[in-house]
């Protein structure tokens, strides 16, 4: 096996556990998380701070009977969760966690794949997850499953709109579409206040692009404020009302997972992705300094450690948002992603491109 | 009729209400006091007056009771089961006192009615059972949660 394959299947492994990690640290921190904002304790017997919790859960839901119902189509009823989960996890593929890495003439590229493409990948990608939505309700020959997923539809196009055009800004100004390019360009510095080096960051030069993006992957992701398709009080569950068992885990891993995508996609584009965090390059330098450790090898660890940071603030956010937030009724749904959304992305694209023009950008 | 309120310029920019949202929750989150109750180290005091499990009073380790059939006749669920006996010192005592348990509902009509102070209710409210329970005799005279 030459280093570049152990290479790869190293970063496929890291991404796949970290993602499948994530789903009962998300099982934990949403339900402890929602019941500290409601003023209650949450689960906490379980483990220190009732930790172990989540596992209960899952072994719960591995032992439940699967049983399908006798009017659904089976065959679309039961590929509809791998159609939610499989992109999900795809989608993930292209962020960079680290920076690269060059060491004994090697070249080591952080990312389980850096396409040219990137960001339209996912974007691709992602939008592949409405299907087994839509495969779910349908199957399911339950009335409020298909209204569930047609909400779906509906809101998923027209926030991919607003989701596109918010970070074309973006690739105006780094002049690329890679998400590797993207973070590492926004190592530089924007403008120096008061010896305070102030980054490139994708949210200080597109605060208004960091508004919709933020909007629309809560829109994309299915979570409150835009829950429309699970909508519990008029929808009882939405698409996967019909699941059980397992088969309702896989969406809830879906959920999860793609929250943990846009997380990512948030950090790498607005928060310099893999940047370190402000103050931990002289952490770095003191660890270097303490253990001898090549400094290059110990800043990608913080860089991974930064990205992780970031990344596990926006899913904080996420659940931090869920439990705030009442749902959007439908109409006001619509209402904000045609008439206030999009018109803010164009113009906001505009604003850029003449910012560009004139070279301020 | 619906009360039209007129969301200021400032409020129909929803942003700001969003983050002054969040900081609430956030506060919530960090500091506000948690209500919950851990149940079985922690137990709510429920007032005196509360009507939970039955049981009948006794004087002397002799039930109250004289088996004067007011209770079962007051009883709206008709889940008190009574054969009334003769003592040796000719007082009239219940030979069989029962209590369908899961057919009362707890009105504690049966405590209001009784004249001898012998059915009461208490405030035991952990009745859970797993299987079918009728209250005997035997049961009710242990004076579980007596109120004196
Ligand atoms: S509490 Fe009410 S329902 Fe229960 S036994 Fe007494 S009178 Fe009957
Ligand atoms: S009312 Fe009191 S004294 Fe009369 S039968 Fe019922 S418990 Fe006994």
């Amino acid at each position: 096996m030459t280093p570049e394959i152990s290479f790869m299947l190293i970063k496929v492994a890291i991404v796949l556990t970290g993602l499948l990690a994530v789903v009962p640290i998300m099982l934990f921190v949403e339900r402890r998380g929602s019941a500290l904002i409601q003023n209650r304790l949450g689960p906490n017997r379980m483990g220190p701070f009732g930790m172990f919790q989540a596992a209960c859960d899952v072994l719960k839901f591995i032992f439940k009977e699967d049983s399908t119902p006798t009017h659904v189509n089976k065959f679309y009823y039961t590929i509809a969760p791998w159609l939610v989960v499989i992109p999900a996890f795809m989608t993930f593929a292209v962020i960079p966690f680290a920076g690269s890495l060059s060491m004994d003439g090697n070249h080591f590229n952080f990312q389980v794949a850096n396409l040219d493409v990137g960001v339209l990948y996912c974007f691709a990608i992602a939008s592949l997850g409405v299907y087994g939505i839509i495969m779910a309700g349908w199957a399911s020959n339950n009335k409020y499953s298909l209204l569930g997923s047609l909400r779906s539809s509906a809101q998923m196009i027209s926030y991919e709109l607003t989701l596109g055009l918010s970070i074309v800004g973006l690739m105006m100004i780094f002049q690329s579409v890679r998400l590797g390019d993207i973070a590492a360009a926004q190592g530089e510095t924007l403008f120096t206040v008061a010896g305070l080096n102030v980054p490139k960051w994708g949210i200080f030069i597109q605060p208004v692009g960091f508004l919709l993006f933020l909007i629309s992957v809560f829109a994309e992701t299915n979570r409150l404020p835009f829950d429309l398709p699970e909508g519990e009080s008029e929808l009882i569950a939405g698409y996967h009302l019909e699941y059980g068992s397992m088969k309702f885990a896989l969406f809830m891993m879906g959920e999860f997972i793609n929250m943990s995508v846009a997380s990512a996609l948030i950090a790498t584009l607005f928060f310099g992705g893999w940047q370190l965090l402000p103050g931990l390059a002289w952490v770095v330098q003191q660890v270097a300094n303490i253990t001898q450790v090549d400094v290059l090898l110990v800043t990608v660890l913080f860089q991974g450690v930064s990205f992780v940071i970031k990344v596990a603030f926006f899913m904080w956010f996420f659940v931090w948002v869920r439990w705030t937030l009442p749902r959007f009724r439908f109409d006001q749904l619509m209402n904000l992603g045609w008439k206030v959304l999009f018109p803010l992305g164009l113009v906001n694209l505009f604003v850029t491109g003449i910012l560009i023009y004139k070279g301020v950008l | 009729m619906l009360a039209q309120r007129k969301p200021g310029i400032l409020n129909r920019f929803y942003l700001i209400e969003i983050v002054r949202g969040l900081w609430i929750t956030l506060r919530n989150f960090l500091f506000h006091e948690k209500v919950t109750l851990q149940f079985p180290e922690q137990r709510r005091d429920y007032s005196p007056r509360y009507r939970g499990q039955h049981y009948i009073k006794t004087v002397n380790e002799v039930e109250n009771c004289t088996a004067c059939m007011l209770c079962p006749t007051v009883c709206p669920a008709e889940c008190i089961h009574i054969v009334a006996g003769e003592r040796e010192d000719k007082e009239k005592y219940p030979i069989k006192f029962e209590i369908d348990i899961l057919r009362c509902c707890f009105c504690g009509m049966c405590e209001e009615a009784c004249p001898k102070d012998a059915i009461k209710l208490s405030n035991i409210y952990e009745m859970s059972q797993e299987h079918r329970e009728v209250y005997t005799k035997d049961f009710l005279l242990e004076q579980r949660g007596n109120k004196k």
